[in-house]
């Protein structure tokens, strides 16, 4: 599903972000990305994601390597993937319930299948009594289900989430990873980036680590 | 093809809602562009108005040769003989005087007047129908006429309406170098409006892109926002244009009454109005556009 080799990236500037990373991680398998800040974590998502490309080897997700993906063809790859942002990008001039609904408004899904979707989506985080407030009502814990909300609501085949229990208390931790564990079980490909030992602990999963931005063994 | 109809709709919900948004500025701008684009539609409509009327009066030239007074009815008949064997004629109307006067004091409202005269004081006249069109040509054959015996004076009376016809291509030249700078003003509003909404929509955009959105699902709302803003523009300045030339009309009304006719400027034509909406929607869409491409590329998720 998600295949690096030998990835170098680097910033301008000279900063080297990542060095000869490679791994693989296969179809509903759950992955913790895990190391200090710093370590290249956010980037090795962005390369996933194509926010940002390789400078050298190759990153293929869903088979399709990244670096040689025309900017035409990116929106599609993307409708693949749930993104689970550390920052949650919510957008605070709409409703909950609408900002679940922007992709599948980018994707021109059916209204009334749409309405459906989005409550279904908004149950399993247990947000759907605030589905009309505004994302800036909502506390840190439900604005990061908001996130994750918005990240499947597509019925994405990889989610990727970045410190998704970044700020959290362990009771609302424990709530997204049980929601991950959830989306795990039904074949969902996972890769979750965290610096949290309690989840790591916790949940039995493979976990990567960078150190430097070198994948240690 | 069910999924692009919904966007579309989807798409022009959230233009309407981006123009109903921000009330007072979108009001503005479309009045700006309204204002702007009834400046040379209204130059555009009088010069009509006013090559309507000279084309009547050129298309139909007429020479008018007033009669010495004392010209017998045999030498009236000799020269009409001598006047229809010309090519360049057409035909020739003869007017006596007494006719002459009998029809001025039926057009133009001056019955007292006319009826307080003693003595016919209007000399007989013909009139010719020239079977050429060309200003020179006809001005030629008024030139010839000028030696013929008993010809007292000779009018052409479309003269001066070639004359106004040159002053009408003058004018039309100012409409349209108007109408192309203020066409390039109507861009430059357009596009500034699209390049603050960019800068506004900033955060959207990004997150747009980064769940999926294509290049034209982000274009779109603004290409329409452009679009609507122009057509809008267009509608206001139809407005102004019939409302000017309904205010026109009255007061033009009042005026002809007292000359005994009737003119009154048309208005705009289902065409032109049409043409005027499409131009002015073109134009923000073109606006928007130019924007869009300038600025959105760089807004890139980081």
């Amino acid at each position: 599903m998600i295949k690096f080799n030998q990835v170098y990236k680097r910033y301008a500037g000279g900063y080297e972000a990542l060095k000869n990373v490679t791994f693989e991680i296969a179809e509903g398998e759950m992955v913790f990305l895990t190391g200090h800040s710093g370590a290249g974590k956010s980037t090795l998502l962005k390369l996933i994601a194509a926010i940002e490309r390789p400078n050298s080897g190759s990153v293929l997700v869903r088979g399709q390597n990244i670096k040689a993906l025309k900017s035409g063809a990116l929106p599609y790859l993307r409708r693949h993937l749930g993104l689970i942002f550390q920052d949650h990008k919510l957008l605070f001039d709409r409703s909950v319930f609408n900002n679940v609904l922007l992709p599948l408004q980018i994707v021109g899904f059916d209204h009334r299948e749409s309405v459906k979707r989005v409550r279904a989506a908004l149950d399993k985080v247990g947000l759907l009594q605030r589905e009309k407030a505004n994302p800036i009502a909502l506390s840190g814990g439900e604005q990061q289900r908001l996130c994750i909300a918005r990240a499947i609501v597509n019925r994405p085949s990889i989610l990727l989430a970045d410190e998704p229990t970044g700020n959290l208390d362990t009771e609302y931790s424990s709530e997204i990873m049980n929601i991950f564990q959830s989306f795990h079980q039904v074949g969902v490909t996972l890769l979750i980036s965290t610096h949290d030992e309690m989840v790591i602990n916790r949940f039995p999963a493979r976990a990567l680590t960078l150190k430097n931005g070198e994948l240690q063994p | 093809m069910k999924n692009l109809s919904i966007q579309h709709w989807h798409v022009f919900n959230v233009t309407w809602r981006r123009l109903v948004k921000t009330p007072v500025a979108s009001l503005l701008n479309v009045l700006v562009i309204g204002v702007a684009l009834s400046l040379p539609v209204g130059g555009y409509i009088l010069l009509k108005n006013t090559q309507h009327f000279s084309d009547r009066l050129v298309g139909a030239p007429q020479i008018t040769v007033f009669l010495e007074a004392d010209t017998t009815t045999a030498e009236v008949e000799s020269t009409l003989e001598k006047l229809k064997a010309l090519e360049t004629i057409d035909h020739v109307e003869f007017v006596p005087r007494d006719l002459a006067l009998k029809q001025l004091q039926q057009s133009t409202g001056l019955a007292d007047v006319v009826g307080s005269l003693t003595v016919n004081p209007l000399p007989d006249a013909l009139v010719i129908y020239p079977s050429i069109v060309e200003a020179e040509k006809i001005e030629a054959l008024r030139d010839d006429l000028k030696f013929w015996p008993k010809f007292e004076k000779i009018q052409l009376d479309s003269a001066w309406a070639y004359k106004l016809q040159a002053i009408l291509g003058f004018g039309q030249m100012a409409v349209i170098i108007l109408a192309t700078l203020l066409s390039f003003a109507l861009v430059a509003i357009t596009f500034n409006t699209i390049r603050l909404q960019i800068l506004t929509q900033r955060d959207e955009i990004e997150v747009a892109k980064l769940i999926g959105a294509t290049h034209q699902f982000i274009r779109r709302p603004f290409l329409y926002f452009g679009f609507l803003q122009g057509m809008m523009g267009g509608v206001t300045a139809w407005l102004i244009i019939i409302l000017s030339l309904f205010l026109l009309n009255h007061n033009l009304g009042t005026l002809a009454q007292l000359y005994g006719s009737q003119f009154t400027l048309s208005y705009l034509s289902v065409a032109d109005s049409l043409t005027l909406l499409g131009f002015s929607a073109f134009l923000g869409w073109l606006g928007a556009g130019l924007s869009v491409s300038q600025h959105l590329w760089q807004i890139e998720p980081k």
